[in-house]
């Protein structure tokens, strides 16, 4: 039997395209726009200005605290602006536009540095680094990873999970990087775990991606310490908290972290850049992204520069197709939609799906049956049409109790709902909502 | 591109191709070898108390939503037809059109529109229309056609009151159960439908062949129709165990009367039973209690229809007390 959570979960089409295509590298684009809010917590700080030159990998906005994070230049050249840019939020974010320098050598060097496999750095050098390299997760909650990573004294850590499900239809990002940089994840565990100082940690798999768990057992044969769990293609697989309860049976109480069971989880992709971090000196400037969706030409990964406008990867997947519907940024279950293809690359961008219009448009509403499927479905073993039930009512505080703010937002109960009611949305107003109604009671 | 075509909506952006049209209409192919028994029994019959049924359901669903609520038509969703279905399915073949359509306006107007419609009802609209119906009219609803005089092959097995209601006659009348089984018609004759009873509940196979679709098609979980089951089998076994002479063995039990096509198809309404499956064992198990209790000491000699109707007022209730475990609740620390 493969190892999954006991409660709930879907089983959409996974759609997954691009499993086989190998990670292309886009071509260095003329501008990037850089957003400094492209992780959770506080946006960073930017410490250049017009017309300055900067470096690849220059700093060129400053964490702005403790939740926050560096941003650097992804490529070498000229800020042209510092500019209101819309991001994949729909809202006008501070951005730095830095224009390529074309005739800088730096910009167009390989990066792909050979397997280096040795460590020589010492655990707090390691944390530091993470946090000076602007390294946050990957999977696409963009949490900064320094402050994961920084364990409170008498806080007992035992096991690191490395999160390389990717249970969201047609995304391909992680799979890819698996098969392609399996020893240099291999070798970003070892860091993390040697950081930590945790001697064990667990590689979670969906067994959908049978080449990505042969590979790492084979390359974890003789590793006592590293193991692969194969877990069942189940939504949301992925999710932390369904992660760990698959992996360990351990259970996240409510409202808690994974640090209250002794656990911390990244993402594959997380790991490969604290690799690249430690290893090669290369701060996070670049990240896959699955360009995706049925009626592309040629749907691809990339490796892309963070800044680079969406624009540019659909022009090389073979252009945006006709009758095109819906652009979103990410899956297609936790993915927003946005408007706008000018929009840049940020660290969270895993993917781009492309949603034509027979697909685009939502069902319908129509009243509920109270079929119970939104409830056998939801992993946090809430109960969703209760909540938007008491939202639509203004019933926050009985929302409250019946437990809202533990919802994870994956989405499983719109997309399993009869009559088509939009679950989540309402949930989602509700959560924020009752936050807003508990902050003020503080 | 900025366009105006793009659509902005939020996650998820993908739906399952389940729609709540396409699980009344499930049930409704469930209900096909039901109802080609019911044909083979009963002839024309039944196929007119059907087609009423289905008719008057749906005329009068249309009329007060569209003149009384004036709200949207909604006939079209299936579940006006399928309440139709099912209130022919629960009365006996031969009843008069016109308390057929009392029957469905009972259903529709009372038991589902005044409510709200789909989804806010809170007793099963067939079982309602079909106890209405039993309650006002009992001659007429207890009396059971015999066999359609040119099928003459059946005029034999089918007798002119049903299973239970020999039994309970003859166990009132001090006959013991020995004397009254030679009256009854056999386990296999019940399982193919050859007996007497309302137009749906003839053949236990061809409700059960229905009832594994409606289960591999997921429109309805095991545990309300397995627990009613195992339940009014346990019961009526413990009964039959002490004093066989005077009560009915389990078999006849599950197989004769509405047992499975309440089991099956009327209990298991999506709308008027519990949302989480503890909620459906505790919803079937009052079920086949009180079925049991009816059968065996009250007045009528079947009483799923009852059974449900009670713990349909419940189900607020049970949904109340039985909700999912939520994650993270309630657990213990275990750091190895």
């Amino acid at each position: 039997m493969l190892k999954t959570f006991p409660k709930g979960g879907i089983h959409p089409p996974e759609n997954k395209l691009t499993s086989s295509k190998k990670i292309k590298r886009l071509p260095v684009p003329k501008v990037v726009y850089v957003p400094i809010a492209q992780h959770i917590g506080i946006p960073a700080e930017i410490i250049v200005d017009r017309k300055d030159k900067v470096e690849i990998g220059q700093v060129i906005a400053k964490s702005g605290g403790f939740v926050s994070s560096n941003i650097h230049s992804p490529v070498a050249g000229t800020v042209t602006k510092l500019d209101m840019v819309i991001d994949s939020s729909g809202y006008k974010k501070q951005c730095i536009v830095i224009r390529t320098d074309v005739k800088n050598e730096s910009n167009f060097q390989d990066i792909e540095y050979p397997l280096k496999k040795e460590i020589s750095l010492e655990p707090i050098e390691i944390l530091k680094r993470i946090s000076d390299f602007g390294i946050v997760g990957l999977g696409g909650a963009t949490f900064p990873s320094h402050v994961k990573l920084n364990v409170k004294e008498g806080i007992k850590i035992d096991c690191l999970i490395i999160n390389g499900v990717e249970c969201e239809p047609y995304l391909t990002a992680d799979h890819r990087l698996m098969l392609e940089k399996a020893e240099e994840i291999i070798v970003g565990i070892k860091i993390l775990m040697s950081a930590l100082h945790v001697n064990k940690a667990v590689i979670g798999i969906e067994n959908n991606k049978r080449d990505a768990v042969e590979l790492f057992k084979h390359l974890t044969a003789n590793e006592k310490e590293i193991q692969v769990a194969a877990l069942q293609v189940k939504y949301p697989q992925g999710g932390e908290k369904q992660l760990i309860r698959a992996i360990l049976k351990r259970e996240v109480p409510k409202n808690g972290l994974p640090l209250d069971v002794g656990v911390i989880v990244h993402n594959v992709g997380t790991i490969f850049a604290i690799y690249q971090a430690i290893q090669h000196n290369q701060p996070l400037i670049e990240r896959v992204v699955t360009v995706t969706g049925k009626k592309l030409g040629d749907p691809s990964n990339f490796w892309v520069k963070i800044g680079t406008p969406i624009n540019d990867l659909i022009e090389e997947v073979g252009g945006m197709p006709e009758g095109t519907r819906k652009i979103v940024n990410g899956g297609p279950m936790m993915g927003k939609a946005i408007k706008n293809t000018d929009v840049p690359v940020t660290k969270g961008t895993s993917g781009i799906l492309i949603i034509n219009e027979d697909e685009a448009s939502r069902g319908e509403a129509k009243n509920c049956i109270r079929c119970g499927e939104c409830v056998d479905v939801c992993p946090m073993g809430l109960e969703p049409h209760l909540l938007m039930n008491l939202t639509e009512k203004g019933m926050y505080e009985k929302a409250g109790q019946e437990d809202i703010m533990t919802c994870i937002e994956c989405g499983s109960c719109s997309y399993v709902c009869p009559s088509h009611r939009p679950l989540l949305d309402y949930i989602r107003f509700g959560k924020n909502i009752t936050k807003k109604l508990a902050s003020s009671k503080n | 591109m900025d366009s105006p075509q793009i659509v902005i909506s939020a996650s998820p952006h993908v739906h399952s191709d389940r729609t709540s049209k396409r699980i009344m209409y499930d049930v409704v192919i469930a209900l096909i070898p039901a109802f080609l028994v019911s044909l083979y029994v009963f002839g024309y019959n039944a196929l007119i108390a059907t087609s009423v049924a289905i008719f008057s359901c749906l005329l009068f669903e249309y009329l007060i939503q569209k003149y009384l609520m004036k709200t949207e038509v909604t006939i079209t969703d299936g579940s006006a037809l399928l309440t139709g279905i099912l209130l022919a399915f629960n009365i006996p073949a031969g009843l008069p059109i016109w308390m057929i359509i009392v029957g469905s306006l009972v259903a529709i107007g009372i038991a589902k529109l005044s409510f709200g419609g789909l989804g806010f009802n809170v007793f099963n609209p067939a079982l309602v229309g079909r106890v209405f119906l039993l309650v006002c009219f009992p001659v007429q609803m207890t009396l059971w056609p015999t066999a359609v005089e040119n099928n003459t092959s059946l005029a034999d097995a089918v007798s002119g009151a049903t299973t239970l209601g020999i039994i309970k006659d003859g166990l009132q009348f001090g006959e013991t159960m020995t004397e009254i089984s030679a009256k009854i018609p056999s386990s296999v004759n019940m399982l193919l439908g050859i007996t007497g009873g309302s137009i749906g509940e003839m053949s236990a196979l061809a409700l059960i062949l229905g009832g594994l679709y409606l289960i591999i098609r997921k429109v309805i979980s095991w545990h309300i129709p397995v627990m009613i089951l195992v339940t009014i089998g346990l019961m009526t076994g413990i009964f039959w165990f002490i004093d066989p002479e005077h009560y009915a063995n389990p078999i006849i039990h599950l197989l004769s009367g509405g047992a499975i096509l309440g089991a099956f198809y009327m209990a298991t309404d999506l709308v008027t039973s519990p949302m989480t499956k503890k909620g459906m064992v505790i919803f079937a198990i009052g079920i086949g209690a009180i079925t049991v209790v009816i059968r065996l000491f009250g007045a009528y000699p079947e009483g799923i229809s009852f059974a449900i109707l009670i713990m349909n007022a419940f189900v607020p209730l049970i949904n109340n007390y039985f909700k999912p475990r939520r994650f993270g609740s309630k657990i213990k620390a275990k750091i190895t």
